[in-house]
């Protein structure tokens, strides 16, 4: 979604009371009003803003940006992603195309995507001494961290905050003397490939997220959230909510039936048909084979998801949503707007070359331009429909990396019409079998909602929307 | 787990033998390590009951303490295992050779070439299993902050002299056993699950001597047999056969034996002391001759070849602990400030994509599973196509076709690397997925200064070479600011160390 759209979605959206009396844009605008007045003219040296997923966390950041700019205060921004920094200054510089934006990029080759060339007022370079005077400079946590400043920044915007380890805020945050931060709790956690145990419930542990750190050594400073998902659909805010976002719940920014999936072609009785009608009805569905323990790369899994992409494709799609003006036919279900999930980046490979060996080459074609990615590489991204290879099916065991909540979290909370779901039958009793057994960190901040609970709430709700796959 | 490591557990099961996962020793092994076998007392985790230590597997020192509750005693025997230990750990101090090194200087900020010293070896010290490194770790953490009557006259209760430096010492192994790699300090049980996998699970095999009963079963006998037996086996006082590795002891000698033979000695009957000595020494004896037997097997194995490079980073550690001590610097801190932690953290993972690279390159057997996670691929040369780079000065720039029946996770533009037959390491680019298995990849690196390659540099025609997705010596990251400069998202500078202060409902426990 471009920054154009997001913005559209998040005024144009209809002013519709809802039970509380307060319409969603009402209270995302409210809720907006409030950071703006606190990252401006607060008195703290921090704001942190808690963002649950499609809730409009980018428009807030270039709206932020342009604001301290406006307001004469040039500013650093910092993402954690090469991709991410490019989708923010693009979006800055479609937003406002006079404003003057750095992004400052590596040396190495190919550092910043081309589409930034496109922009006249956006100057990339390598050294940041190029880019000295512009109102907002963009650039990733490691790059930033190379810079030595001579003087540092009066502000900073860091996005992407809970992504972000602990110590790589301490490597940058000499560079700013005041910051926006502003993130995802439910997303996936920082980690770190070796055993940071001896640092654990302390409050200089560097592999906990940023906002910890922070909010450990900075217990006074103002904390908000953004309460409306424009992204997640009515049927999937509510399950969204409960399962991982249980102590700040947020609601759709669409009300029940505004969102509508159908398919041009008939189903043709299969149960792959009848899993994608029930996800086009409902917003979920879950095809269920029979159970096995399998390898991780499960040809019958693989093949599943595959067969679902290309059913999904040849039967034509059609998405309709409040941006459709009434009467309007909808917008067709391209492949550029279908993500394919995994936990592991080998699933992700076999699914490709599942995608890839259809017998219609025209059909392959076009299945290659469906996203397949991790949930680590999907994080902040959108789509009209996903499909999920659950991370426990046919396993033998639930490891704390598959019941991590925020793996799941991301999967299913990419899409804006329907989710489908891929497992083993017996996921369930897997989890009964292997309750969470992490141990519990004296001095350790909460880490939000349980894992284990989460996929239970998870599947118990996907349990209503399941077919068997015989 | 990998496929392979998986594989390999499942042939020990149907052949009844520990199968190797490693072709080559992974870690440094000390010509004369010293082996310590600790045991703790049940139910006081800082109270040892006895230590079995030494160099020459014939000829132990054997250290118990006859009541562990006792406090006297308890200082008592660490007076003795500083005695013990000390002139292992201070024995590589003095000689020395001369090495450069770069430095800031903190006048003119300028990175200079100093020169130092570098132990030209380091002391090694084994102990049975992993939580045998825990018990060193806290052992110097109850030793490194006493004071003795010297340093400080008027402690109420001075610790004997050169305790706190056994304390020192014992945490500085301790803290380095953490970075992956290092070879100061190292538990037997990780040694040999590094090189062998047996038929039975991760957790079991942290039983020392199940663990060797797999790799080594005695004649007549299967590794699963054996190791039931070590596990399980009892006499007829209803002691295991063979004891545990501790630092626990078995509940079973703990009531039978060791509690009534304590209540003697508190009694004062005669000849209780050496009773209680000769009880925890047969407790200890099999285990130290275990750590032997696990020490010979790894002989066995002839030494990887970037295991020196390794070792001389140990040798570093060893080193810049010794300069502290020299310069009487105070012991390591309780905790660590943020940007200790983080510069912790950092130089850890650094290490272990080290580590990881450098066990590959060293081992076909490892190179296999990093091969079968798509990670890296063996492939043969088809092509070599010269090209050059554009720009006033062209570079070779060649272009190699490759065909290979792994299955790499390679996407366009993805770098991947190989070490070049003089023992450099080259970069290239994958430029196009030709067709299934074959790839063309543009060499970027590696060739020489000149217009051609120099000569050895670039692959010919039918060449077999196997190409890694991860980067043979991985780089660090960007450097943190000093403690001293900790910034306020991380509570400013840590400042003095204040007083602790002590636990709220009993007041004489500073934890």
């Amino acid at each position: 979604m471009t920054a154009a759209e997001t913005m559209t979605a998040a005024t144009a959206a209809p002013v519709r009371p809802l039970a509380g009396g307060v319409s969603p844009a009402a209270a995302a605008a409210a809720a907006t009003e409030a950071i703006l007045a606190d990252a401006l003219e607060g008195t703290h040296r921090g704001v942190v803003v808690d963002s649950p997923p499609g809730a409009g966390k980018s428009t807030l950041v270039v709206r932020a940006a342009r604001e301290l700019a406006a307001a004469g205060h040039p500013l650093m921004v910092i993402a954690q992603t090469n991709a991410q920094v490019d989708d923010l200054v693009d979006r800055l510089a479609r937003a406002d195309p006079e404003l003057p934006v750095g992004r400052l990029h590596s040396n190495e080759p190919k550092p910043y995507d081309p589409v930034l060339d496109g922009h006249p007022s956006v100057r990339t370079s390598a050294k940041p001494a190029d880019l000295a005077g512009l109102d907002i400079v963009v650039s990733t946590a490691a790059k930033w961290a190379w810079v030595t400043p001579e003087e540092p920044w009066r502000h900073a915007i860091v996005d992407e905050a809970y992504q972000m380890r602990s110590d790589a805020l301490l490597a940058v945050a000499g560079l700013f003397e005041r910051a926006l931060f502003v993130g995802d709790p439910g997303q996936l956690d920082p980690f770190s490939q070796v055993g940071v145990d001896q640092w654990a419930g302390q409050a200089f542990d560097p592999s906990t997220s940023a906002v910890s750190t922070l909010l450990a050594h900075n217990p006074g400073l103002p904390q908000h959230r953004l309460p409306v998902s424009w992204r997640l659909p009515h049927s999937a805010a509510e399950l969204v909510s409960d399962a991982f976002y249980p102590y700040t719940p947020f609601r759709s920014g669409t009300g029940p039936g505004e969102r509508r999936l159908s398919f041009t072609a008939a189903a043709d009785g299969s149960p792959v048909d009848a899993v994608l009608d029930e996800a086009a009805d409902t917003g979920w569905g879950l095809l269920e084979l029979p159970a096995a323990r399998t390898p991780r790369t499960d040809p019958e899994a693989v093949r599943a998801v595959a067969v679902l992409v290309h059913r999904m494709l040849e039967r034509e799609g059609v998405t309709r949503g409040e941006r459709d003006v009434d009467g309007s036919a909808g917008a067709a279900l391209g492949a550029d707007r279908i993500a394919v999930g995994t936990a592991h980046r080998d699933q992700a490979a076999a699914v490709r070359a599942a995608l890839a060996t259809v017998r219609d080459p025209a059909g392959a074609e076009r299945a290659a331009r469906v996203t397949v990615d991790t949930a680590n590489r999907l994080q902040g991204r959108e789509f009209d429909v996903t499909v999920v290879l659950h991370p426990l099916s046919g396993r033998p065991d639930a490891t704390a990396f598959h019941l991590e909540t925020g793996r799941l979290c991301v999967l299913a909370s990419r899409h804006r019409h329907a989710c489908v779901v891929v497992c083993r039958a017996g996921a369930a009793e897997l989890l009964d079998e292997h309750p969470a057994t992490e141990p519990v960190r004296l001095g350790a901040a909460s880490p939000g909602p349980d894992g284990w609970e989460a996929h239970q709430a998870v599947l118990s709700h996907l349990a209503g929307h399941r077919v068997p796959l015989v | 787990m990998s496929l392979l490591d998986a594989l390999a557990r499942m042939e020990a099961v149907a052949c009844g033998r520990a199968r190797p996962v490693a072709t080559v020793r992974h870690r440094h092994l000390a010509e004369r390590p010293m082996v310590l076998v600790p045991l703790t007392t049940a139910g006081e985790n800082g109270a040892p009951l006895g230590a079995m230590l030494g160099t020459d597997p014939h000829d132990p020192l054997v250290l118990t303490v006859p009541q562990p509750r006792d406090r006297d005693l308890r200082f008592a025997f660490l007076a003795r295992l500083a005695e013990a230990m000390l002139p292992h750990l201070e024995s590589c101090q003095d000689e020395v050779e001369p090495v450069e090194r770069k430095e800031t200087d903190p006048e003119t900020g300028k990175r200079i070439t100093v020169e130092a010293e570098l132990c030209t070896d380091a002391p090694q010290v084994l102990v049975p299993t992993a939580p045998g490194v825990d018990f060193v770790r806290l052992l110097g953490r109850s030793m490194r902050f006493r004071r003795t009557a010297e340093e400080d006259p008027d402690a109420e209760h001075p610790a004997p002299p050169r305790v706190p430096l056994l304390g020192r010492w014992l945490t500085h192994y301790g803290e380095r056993a953490r970075v992956p790699g290092s070879s100061l300090l190292l538990s037997m049980t990780d040694l040999l699950t590094r090189h062998w996998a047996t038929g039975q699970s991760r957790l079991e095999d942290q039983h020392l001597a199940a663990l060797l009963a797999w790799i080594a079963p005695p004649d007549g006998h299967s590794g699963a047999e054996a190791a039931l037996r070590a596990e399980l086996a009892r006499d007829a006082d209803g002691r295991l056969l063979v004891p545990p590795a501790g630092p626990a002891t078995d509940p079973a000698f703990d009531n039978k034996l060791l509690a009534p033979a304590m209540t003697r000695y508190d009694r004062g009957v005669p000849g209780a002391e050496q009773e209680v000595h000769e009880l925890v020494a047969s407790q200890l004896r099999p285990t130290w001759e275990a750590m032997w037997e696990g020490v010979e097997l790894l002989r066995g194995l002839p030494e990887a070849a970037h295991v020196p490079d390794r070792w001389r980073r140990d040798r570093q550690s060893y080193t810049h602990h010794r300069d502290r001590l020299r310069a009487a610097e105070p012991p390591q801190p309780r905790r660590d400030d943020a940007v200790t932690a983080a510069r912790k953290l950092a130089m850890r993972e650094q290490r272990q994509a080290e580590l990881d690279a450098q066990e590959a390159l060293d081992d076909p057997l490892v190179m296999a599973v990093r091969r079968l996670a798509g990670e890296a691929f063996s492939a043969e040369v088809l092509e070599v196509e010269m090209a050059y780079s554009e720009g006033k000065r062209p570079s070779p720039r060649p272009l190699v076709t490759v065909h290979t029946h792994d299955a790499p996770l390679l996407a366009d533009g993805d770098k991947v690397h190989r070490l070049l037959p003089t023992g450099g390491q080259q970069r290239a680019e994958l430029v196009e997925m030709a067709g299934p298995g074959e790839f063309v990849l543009r060499l970027v690196n590696g060739m020489g200064r000149g217009k051609e390659p120099a000569p050895g540099t670039v692959p010919e025609k039918g060449d077999l070479l196997c190409w890694t997705l991860f980067e043979h010596a991985p780089r660090g990251g960007p450097g943190l600011p000093e403690p001293e400069d900790t910034p306020w998202t991380h509570g400013g500078p840590p400042g003095e160390p204040a007083a602790e202060s002590p636990d709220p409902v009993t007041a004489e426990d500073v934890l």
